[in-house]
């Protein structure tokens, strides 16, 4: 009965962009415009890419037990202090990271939250491995993990069934800001890939990123526009 | 009263937990108003109110983790009759009240009648609903029960997207036409309806039908609070709002930054390309029969460009800080108009392939690009942009540069033209090349260098390209 008016082409269309470096509560800001624009049918699906200076989030769910420092210590490290309306519990977003929101309308896909965060998974996970990291699921702990560690962290908001929030991959973030939580309450180490000798370009990766995306959820990819001119 | 339960939201679900009341008991809440939150899995979800009417019980706190399907809340109907009770009695109240007074038919228990929450919504307060315990959906949404509202004369009962529509674009439904089974208004029919009035923020006008009418006919922007629409615009009554695409918001972007970046100048260089289109006229039929594709100027344009840059590197160049970056590569960007924007796929060292490897990879990056198969890495690291704006007519343009690069060729449409060769009057092959460059890295007599040189090698070509 939901599904009136909600136009299911053959082929969905995905928008891709990235964003660079932008402040949390900007992204927050520009994903609930997003999100609207979305519900109304007004724009086709998102991928957005950004990369947040340091800051910390707490879902809404989360337990503030898992913030180690005073928020005094964090001002003092040059890290916000952000509350957040996606699942899951704390997490550290900072330079180096590169995190993504996709807002997509599940209607169109599948209307399974569960089914919409092992895809993401499945999409890090696939990612990686065009980088010669072997990358897993870990039985009860959303994520991903390689050798016990988490390399990607996803925390997800829904509502009427369009997406917002996603995942954060760490591929040169600087781990030790990590020491300040435990990430998503759970006490297990942290990773990145340039810890595990893995270094490519930021580029690189989010374009892997995009397409596994496009491949996982079946989308045809608004191939990023990174250079044009007058014609 | 109607159940709200717990949603499934997929197939492998079989119980979620309520993390969050968003109204209290009590607590007037609107139809498709976020109710509550639930978790599962990392994913927060907001569950909207399947009617509107008044939060009389919560059965379930916040922190429980419960079944599917089990009722955690009961809400009373705005109207305040029973579930199953007609609507007709409410209707006709309703129907003759304007929007501002206070609404007759709402729920007697409800002290919350005459708030600004119960005026908002003129549309749906009345609606009615009868509850049914939902298999497949996964929001708590009971099956509308169709009961044609006066106020809103439609014969059907409206998805809640056409509802939301409606109430956020104040579309007065009567006036849509509805092509669904049995009349009933989908959202395509809304959107056809709003193409058609070309006015999206309607909202203010038909939310408070009768002042509008009799007071203010023309001027929808005076006289309204705009109490409805989420994101009121300012605009003339007969505009049509529509979002750039993402596309042009990243042009309009990069157009901008590279004004706001380079100095550009652009010098112009009147070419004769006579020898280049006999050239062209003798083999164009052959080409076209061995490669499938038919000859064009631009291969030519590209090679001399290419050759060119070999005498004058610093075309090929960028800059960073204070530092000049040599490219070692010549990579030309290439700007294929598409139907709504522009792309520049690159020819990878361009230096490395002849005329007709040139025209190969032209039309195979323009084709891919207007199906949008280009790959990432096929628009990226280009060091020198040609556009060819003479393809469609004219004769000379002045280009942005494409950032970070320095400079950006023009070629303007090849025209026959009487020119002036030794004091005699000859029937010649003109066009205009033009050079925009970055006047902070490249002075105007280098740019002229290199765009005579450019013109030379067009004008005096010799070499056989098959």
């Amino acid at each position: 009965m939901f599904e009136e008016g909600v136009p299911r082409a053959a082929v969905r269309r995905v928008e891709f962009r990235e964003l660079g470096m932008i402040d949390y509560a900007e992204a927050t800001a520009l994903q609930r415009e997003l999100v609207e624009q979305r519900k109304r049918q007004l724009i086709p699906d998102q991928l957005l890419m950004v990369e947040h200076p340091h800051v910390i989030t707490l879902g809404r769910n989360g337990h503030a037990e898992n913030l180690l420092a005073s928020e005094e210590i964090l001002s003092r490290a040059g890290i916000h202090f952000h509350l957040s309306d996606r699942g899951g519990d704390i997490t550290y977003h900072g330079p180096g990271q590169i995190v993504g929101y996709p807002i997509f309308d599940l209607r169109e896909w599948k209307r399974d939250v569960v089914a919409y965060v092992r895809a993401i998974e499945q999409v890090i996970m696939d990612s990686l491995s065009e980088f010669g990291i072997d990358a897993g699921r870990l039985e009860g702990c959303t994520g991903v993990w390689v050798n016990g560690k988490k390399i990607a962290a996803i925390g997800i908001h829904i509502s009427r069934w369009v997406t917002s929030h996603g995942f954060a991959l760490n591929h040169t973030t600087d781990l030790s800001y990590f020491q300040y939580i435990v990430p998503c309450g759970i006490t297990k180490p942290v990773t990145s890939m340039r810890e595990l000798g893995c270094n490519p370009p930021r580029e690189e990766v989010t374009a892997a990123l995009a397409r596994n995306f496009a491949k996982v959820f079946q989308f045809e990819m608004q191939v990023p526009i990174l250079t044009e001119t007058f014609s | 009263m109607i159940d709200v339960v717990m949603p499934q939201m997929g197939e492998s679900i079989v119980e979620g937990t309520l993390t969050k009341w968003l109204k209290k008991a009590g607590e007037k809440v609107e139809r498709d108003e976020p109710l509550f939150e639930i978790s599962t899995d990392k994913v927060d979800t907001e569950i909207p109110a399947p009617v509107a009417g008044v939060l009389k019980e919560v059965l379930v706190e916040e922190g429980k983790t419960v079944a599917i399907s089990t009722v955690v809340g009961r809400i009373e109907e705005g109207a305040g009759n029973g579930a199953s009770a007609p609507a007709q009695a409410a209707a006709p109240a309703k129907a003759a009240a304007p929007a501002k007074t206070p609404a007759a038919p709402a729920a007697p228990a409800s002290p919350a009648n005459a708030t600004p929450e119960n005026v908002r919504e003129p549309f749906v307060a009345e609606e009615r609903r009868e509850p049914v315990a939902s298999a497949a959906g996964p929001y708590p949404i009971p099956v509308p029960e169709p009961q044609p509202q006066q106020p809103l004369s439609t014969d059907g009962p409206l998805s809640p997207l056409v509802r939301k529509m409606a109430r956020e674009y104040g579309i007065d439904l009567r006036q849509v036409k509805g092509t669904g089974a049995g009349g009933r208004i989908s959202k395509q029919d809304l959107d056809a309806y709003m193409s058609a009035q070309g006015a999206k923020t309607m909202a203010q006008s038909t939310a408070t039908p009768a002042p509008q009418s009799a007071a203010q006919p023309a001027l929808q922007s005076s006289a309204q609070p705009a109490p409805v629409a989420p994101t009121p615009r300012a605009q003339a009554p007969q505009a049509r709002v529509e979002p750039m695409s993402i596309m042009r918001t990243k042009i309009a972007e990069h157009m901008l930054n590279s004004k706001r970046t380079s100095a550009h100048v652009t010098t112009v260089h009147k070419t004769d390309m006579t020898k280049v289109a006999k050239l062209r006229d003798r083999h164009k039929a052959e080409f076209q029969q061995r490669y499938g594709y038919s000859l064009t100027y631009l291969p030519f344009v590209i090679a001399a460009t290419v050759e060119a840059i070999h005498d004058y590197p610093i075309l090929n160049a960028s800059i960073e800080g204070n530092n000049i970056i040599y490219h070692n590569e010549i990579n030309i960007g290439i700007a294929v108009a598409l139907e709504n924007g522009l792309i520049v796929p690159v020819i990878r060292n361009a230096d490395e392939k002849n005329v007709v490897g040139l025209q190969r990879s032209i039309v195979d990056l323009a084709t891919r690009a207007r199906s949008r198969q280009l790959k990432a890495d096929e628009v990226q690291g280009g060091t020198f942009s040609i556009t060819n704006f003479g393809s469609f007519g004219s004769v000379f343009a002045t280009p942005i540069i494409n950032q970070p690069q320095v400079a950006i060729l023009g070629i303007g449409a090849v025209e026959k033209e009487p020119v002036v060769i030794d004091d005699a009057i000859a029937i010649r092959s003109v066009a205009y090349l033009a050079l925009t460059f970055d006047h902070r890295l490249i002075d105007g007599a280098l740019a002229d260098q290199y765009t005579g040189k450019v013109k030379s090698i067009l004008e005096n070509w010799s070499t056989e390209i098959l």
